[in-house]
């Protein structure tokens, strides 16, 4: 696993391990960006879900680049396998399908410009902080292996484990309320 | 292990056509085992005993135009039975057939079978909504909300055997059961208790049998109310890669059971452990479950969801508990 990072010095070679390497992260990165564009780009709300659950699967793969394969099946598990399917069952519930944006004409004019130019904002943004900062590169610490996961999630970071233990808890008791109100 | 490009590609051809083969000869093993068990004989003229068979239904099905209607959603129709298919073929790479047999030993391997089980439903509520039919939505939104609840009890029964063997690999989990029977986790002993894994296997394969919408749990293609479910728009190949999606569920789920359960590639009493062994368990287990498809009739929806929610995950929790009392306690 240590052998599949990148190193930025000097660009390898097409048909070697590095070079495959290198593809399947460019197609990860592209999955991502393909799936974002079609979700904000369709106008079918179901499509919107598809390319958000395409965008999810392309941030597992880079998790998995970034060496920590636990969190590319979770996310894989909880964003693909429950986030969306949530929302597409939402959505299939409601069937908002037919209301078109007829009388959007005027504000749409005035939303796109607006928020493109927020995004480039923020887009140059970023782009100038990653190539300004000076990065520090931080050596692998450890095994990030799911046995460290699990015993720091229980050991060093027990506290908020429990407190998240509660969130969850009054989630599932406020849905409870929530979904048994109109009986009776 | 080694790592070169060609042990990849022969793990990518073997398994492909290991996929392939399971899911056009399943289809014959199915309408035999249901017709010997409803007193008929099967399909029995293409070659001898009908083994031709699922040839010729391929060829028809590859030969027939894939009808996309009318109100359809064109994009999403064409991809969902293809997105059926890849997570079912993608979970093999993880499954240890035996100690040196076996794509990839992942160290989480048992968590990415879920995660692309996940992505399996993806695919069926897709096909559903993009179909424009009610009734492949109602299918695909009964089938989904019982995946999802029968996933909760499966994943608190996969915790006790995780717990035991102290690891997500699935390799590692059929090594710490080599050595007969009374090795494998079904009939577990640790610390001199005799643990409660035959609890755990149980609920295991009853949640196993509901996620791959099988009968009695098959209410996703209930044919007398719901025509056939979310396939129902679906002819020619894209039905066909369906009904294959869904053999290699079987398939997969047959040997996560085997290997979580029943020693993976161990034999029973200690003679020549190999593939073979693993091949029969997990054969055994897939005729067990075309034995329930034709012996049990369909439950209801409510009665479906109300097991999962009232009975086996209360169940499946309270196991989880005592094993794990079992182990670290007493």
């Amino acid at each position: 696993m240590q052998a599949l990072i990148c190193q930025p010095t000097g660009s390898p070679a097409l048909f070697s391990a590095e070079g495959m390497v290198g593809i399947i992260f460019l197609l990860t990165v592209a999955l991502v960006v393909a799936g974002a564009a079609i979700a904000v780009s369709t106008r079918r709300l179901v499509r919107s879900v598809a390319g958000l659950a395409v965008c999810f699967t392309g941030l597992a793969g880079v998790y998995y680049f970034l060496l920590s394969p636990f969190l590319a099946m979770m996310q894989l598990l909880i964003y693909v396998g429950a986030v969306s399917i949530l929302i597409a069952f939402g959505i299939m519930m409601a069937t908002p399908e037919e209301q078109q944006t007829a009388g959007m004409k005027h504000r749409a004019a005035l939303a796109g410009p607006l928020g493109f130019s927020v995004a480039a904002l923020i887009f140059a943004a970023l782009t100038v902080l990653g190539l300004k900062t000076e990065w520090q590169v931080f050596p692998r610490q450890g095994t990030f292996d799911i046995k460290a996961v699990g015993l720091s999630l229980l050991t060093t970071h027990g506290f908020v484990f429990e407190l998240i233990s509660i969130v969850l808890l009054l989630a599932i008791i406020g849905a409870l309320v929530l979904a048994r109100r109109g009986r009776n | 292990m080694e790592t070169s490009i060609w042990r990849a590609l022969l793990y990518l051809v073997g398994l492909m056509a290991f996929a392939g083969v399971n899911a056009a000869w399943l289809g014959w093993c199915e309408r035999k085992g249901a017709a010997r068990i409803q007193r008929r004989i099967g399909p029995c003229e293409a070659g001898f005993a009908g083994l031709l068979q699922p040839l010729a239904d391929g060829l028809k099905l590859m030969s027939k135009q894939l009808l996309v209607p009318q109100g359809v959603d064109g994009i999403i129709f064409r991809v969902a039975p293809i997105l059926a298919m890849i997570p079912a073929i993608t979970s093999m790479a993880v499954i240890p057939f035996a100690e040196n047999v076996g794509a990839r030993a992942m160290e989480l391997s048992v968590l990415l079978l879920f995660a692309l089980a996940s992505i399996g439903m993806i695919a069926i509520l897709l096909g559903g909504w993009a179909s424009g039919n009610k009734y492949a939505l109602i299918s695909a939104a009964r089938s989904v909300s019982q995946s999802l609840a029968y996933e909760i009890p499966m994943l608190l029964t996969v915790i006790t055997v995780v717990m035991i063997s102290g690891s997500m690999n699935l390799r590692d989990i059929a090594l710490n059961q080599q050595g007969g029977f009374w090795h494998w986790n079904i009939f577990r002993v640790e610390n001199g208790h005799f643990l409660t894994m035959w609890i755990s296997f149980i609920i295991f394969f009853i949640c196993s049998v509901a996620e791959t919408n099988r009968a009695p749990f098959d209410m996703a293609e209930a044919e007398s109310e719901l025509v056939a479910g979310f396939m129902t728009e679906y002819g020619s190949m894209g039905f066909g890669l369906f009904m294959m999606g869904e053999y290699l569920n079987i398939v997969v789920g047959a040997c996560l059971t085997a290997t979580l359960f029943l020693g993976g590639w161990d034999c029973p009493f200690g003679l020549t452990p190999g593939i073979w062994w693993f091949l029969l368990k997990i054969y055994v287990l897939i005729f067990t479950f075309i034995w329930i498809r034709w012996t049990y009739p369909r439950v209801q929806v409510y009665r479906l969801l109300n097991l999962s929610w009232k009975i086996l995950i209360p169940f499946s929790l309270a196991n989880l508990l005592v094993t794990a009392a079992l182990i670290k306690v007493f």
